[in-house]
């Protein structure tokens, strides 16, 4: 069975400082894999070099999605093929309404895999069904991206977004900063209901905190640019417990 | 000492000097519209055309702009009727009364004065000049600078334009459309000069566009002097979109009354050179001015859009918004001056241009000013000139949408601020569409 996601070697720059240092990972269908690694590690980097982001420099290795060479496709190629990185910090467009920006979003990565557009009713439809899962006020969409919205609300339109796209692969970059505890548990309930046998879930974390909400089947430890310890959930209370401290030294 | 002043003259100089002297005895006026045109000529010719050390006029440099002056564009007399049929393409779905100016000749023929609101007068602009009725009314010459060379130019050659007036306190629902169209194989100058009056509380939206065919190097110059009542309410917007040879000089004079409201908003499409100079005096107290430019523009074309606003009296708002789209090697430039007169106490004015280069070799310019000498007031200004937002562009491509389109989402965002702003929804929605156009054919 091909894998989901498949890095192998994977060793990335950016502005000239070696950030991944020969990373291995693989998610199959169905996974949530949790990564988590202290300050500096490539926790961010790894997920920008993932979905494409501009400023990275690709120095070794290779990623396969549903094996497909990664680094063939530009951004929103990648995101046609199923991923979806959720921002650590979402970005404001201003002049661009939420629903304009989800419509377009859609619709381009529906043409691109040939299928049929959504009409602005049914996406509507969809859209505010999302929103009130989400609890997401209605309002909110005909107001441009993200803009004066709060970090929970941020985190909430991303998972909105990701709902309304249905990746196959989710990426989600330190979702749980800048959230409250109530916050936290509607994001993650939003993010547990789009767990499913055909999608993959990489959670990116520094805290053990998001982790009882959103509960993974492995969890990894990320520490100078490679993956230094794997095991399943109980690793994650493990390094709450003892720190990162030991991969810290042995990275040095 | 007697000896001759001899003034050198570039070519261009020569030529408006030979085509003045030429037209001045068929030119339409009485004695003093006649006097009035001889002191502008004079004062012209003193002066010669604006050039880089003209402070008004630095970033467009009319000496190297016009390397000569084109002959002044004879009566229309072409197949007029097709011309005038495909004019006015930005307000082809609007049902707005159309009054049609070919060449600078005002045509009536060609117009709607099909049930004219009552209240409402249209006239040729040379007629009112054959009853020796002023080029400038004093109101709106406070408006100018102490001398600008184009409108002295203008006010030295226009023949014909539009004149309208609106009665007090009658609202015309009906658009207005000024549709300025230069027609001939051969390049000409054309001179026109229009003015619109409202009177107290009366109300009016006006669309001024102006067009020409690719390829023929017309010189346009054209004025609208704009006397807006107390208490009126007046919008306004200006396309020009003329063909990719024409040079386009146009001249906003404006006065606004007491609690008068004003939107004007200056939408540059087309064109190799655009000057579009507002002069706006806020001559009553408690006005309100709305005051916004969009530029788009690409390949070789040269856009200045410049503005003196004047606030003269307390209590007057304004906002002034200017975007410059800048692709291919083309230039924008924005002088922008707000004057708060002494008595312009509690004055509230803010000004912003903003210019999105495109292209590598794209270039903008602006140059925002204020000159206050009033002391309770609220004023500021700010400028900026960047590229597109690469991070903005990598999270909508991180969603899906392409390069491309990302970007056409972002400019559009860019200009869609002062767009929004049009109050006509029907004008609005053309000039969103105008935007998306131009975008689509950048791609």
């Amino acid at each position: 069975m091909t894998a989901l996601l498949e890095i192998r070697d994977l060793k990335a720059e950016v502005a000239g400082r070696q950030i991944l240092n020969g990373l291995d990972l693989t998610v199959n269908k169905g996974e949530i894999h949790a990564i988590m690694g202290p300050n500096g590690a490539g926790k961010s980097t790894l997920s920008y070099v993932l979905s494409g982001k501009p400023g990275y420099t690709i120095t070794g290795g290779e990623v396969y999605l549903n094996g497909e060479d990664l680094f063939a496709m530009e951004a929103d190629e990648r995101a046609a093929k199923g991923l979806f990185l959720a921002f650590q910090y979402p970005l404001e467009i201003p002049g661009v309404a939420t629903l304009t920006f989800l419509r377009s979003a859609l619709n381009a990565q529906r043409r691109k895999r040939g299928e049929e557009e959504l009409s602005s009713p049914d996406l509507l439809k969809r859209v505010r069904e999302l929103a009130k899962q989400l609890g997401i006020d209605p309002d909110m969409l005909r107001r441009p991206l993200n803009v004066g919205f709060s970090g929970g609300e941020k985190k909430r339109n991303e998972t909105l977004q990701m709902a309304l796209l249905e990746p196959k692969l989710c990426v989600l970059d330190e979702t749980d900063s800048g959230l409250d505890i109530d916050a936290l548990k509607v994001v993650a309930n939003g993010v547990n209901q789009l767990r499913a046998p055909e999608r993959g879930m990489i959670v990116i974390t520094h805290y053990q905190r998001l982790l009882d909400y959103i509960v993974p089947d492995v969890v990894h430890v990320l520490a100078a640019g490679r993956i230094v310890e794997t095991g399943g959930k109980e690793l994650a209370l493990e390094l709450e417990a003892r720190g990162y401290a030991q991969y810290q030294s042995e990275a040095a | 000492m007697n000896a001759p002043v001899t003034t050198i003259r570039t070519e261009a100089e020569q030529g408006l000097v030979d085509a003045f002297t030429a037209a001045a005895p068929s030119l339409p006026g009485g004695v003093a519209v006649t006097a009035a045109r001889a002191a502008a000529f004079e004062a012209f010719s003193r002066t010669g055309l604006p050039h880089r050390r003209t402070e008004a006029w630095r970033y467009t440099d009319l000496r190297r702009f016009m390397r000569d002056a084109k002959p002044l564009a004879p009566f229309p007399n072409l197949d007029l009727a097709a011309t005038a049929a495909t004019a006015g393409f930005i307000a082809a779905d609007l049902d707005f009364r159309r009054l049609v100016v070919v060449d600078g000749i005002f045509m009536p023929s060609l117009s709607d004065l099909s049930g004219l609101e009552e209240g409402l007068t249209i006239r040729s602009f040379g007629a009112v000049l054959g009853e020796d009725a002023p080029l400038l009314p004093d109101v709106l010459r406070d408006a100018l600078p102490e001398y600008d060379p184009a409108m002295a130019l203008n006010a030295a050659l226009a023949r014909d334009g539009v004149w309208i007036s609106l009665a007090p306190g009658v609202a015309i629902e009906r658009p207005l459309h000024l549709v300025f169209v230069s027609t001939g194989e051969s390049p000409t100058s054309v001179f026109s000069r229009s003015r619109v009056t409202l009177g107290a509380g009366a109300r009016l939206s006006l669309l001024e566009t102006h067009e020409a065919a690719d390829g023929v190097a017309h010189q346009v110059n054209a004025a609208l002097g704009l006397l807006v009542g107390d208490a009126a309410e007046l919008t306004h917007v200006k396309v020009t979109a003329e063909g990719d040879a024409v040079l386009h000089v146009g001249s906003l004079i404006a006065s606004v009354g007491a609690r008068a409201k004003i939107s004007t908003c200056g939408f540059a499409l087309r064109g190799a050179v655009v000057r579009n100079q507002m002069f706006v005096r806020l001559a009553g107290a408690d006005t309100q001015a709305e005051i916004s430019g969009v530029s788009l523009l690409g390949g070789r074309q040269h856009v200045d859009q410049s503005l003196l606003l004047s606030h003269a009296a307390p209590g007057g708002t304004s906002r002034e918004t200017f975007k410059a789209v800048v692709d291919g090697t083309a230039h924008a430039a924005f002088q922008g001056k707000i004057a708060v007169e002494q008595a312009a106490q509690q004055t509230d004015a803010r000004m912003m241009a903003r210019a999105l280069l495109l292209s590598e070799e794209a270039e903008a310019y602006c140059k925002p000013e204020l000159e206050i000498f009033a002391d309770d007031v609220q004023c500021g200004h700010g400028a900026t000139v960047g590229t597109l937002d690469d991070q903005l562009k990598f999270y909508l491509m991180a969603r899906g949408i392409p390069a491309k389109e990302a970007e056409t989402l972002l400019i559009q965002a860019f200009v869609g601020e002062v767009l929004d702003g049009i109050a006509h929804e029907g004008l609005r929605e053309a000039l969103t569409a105008a935007t998306v156009n131009w975008l689509e054919a950048r791609a």
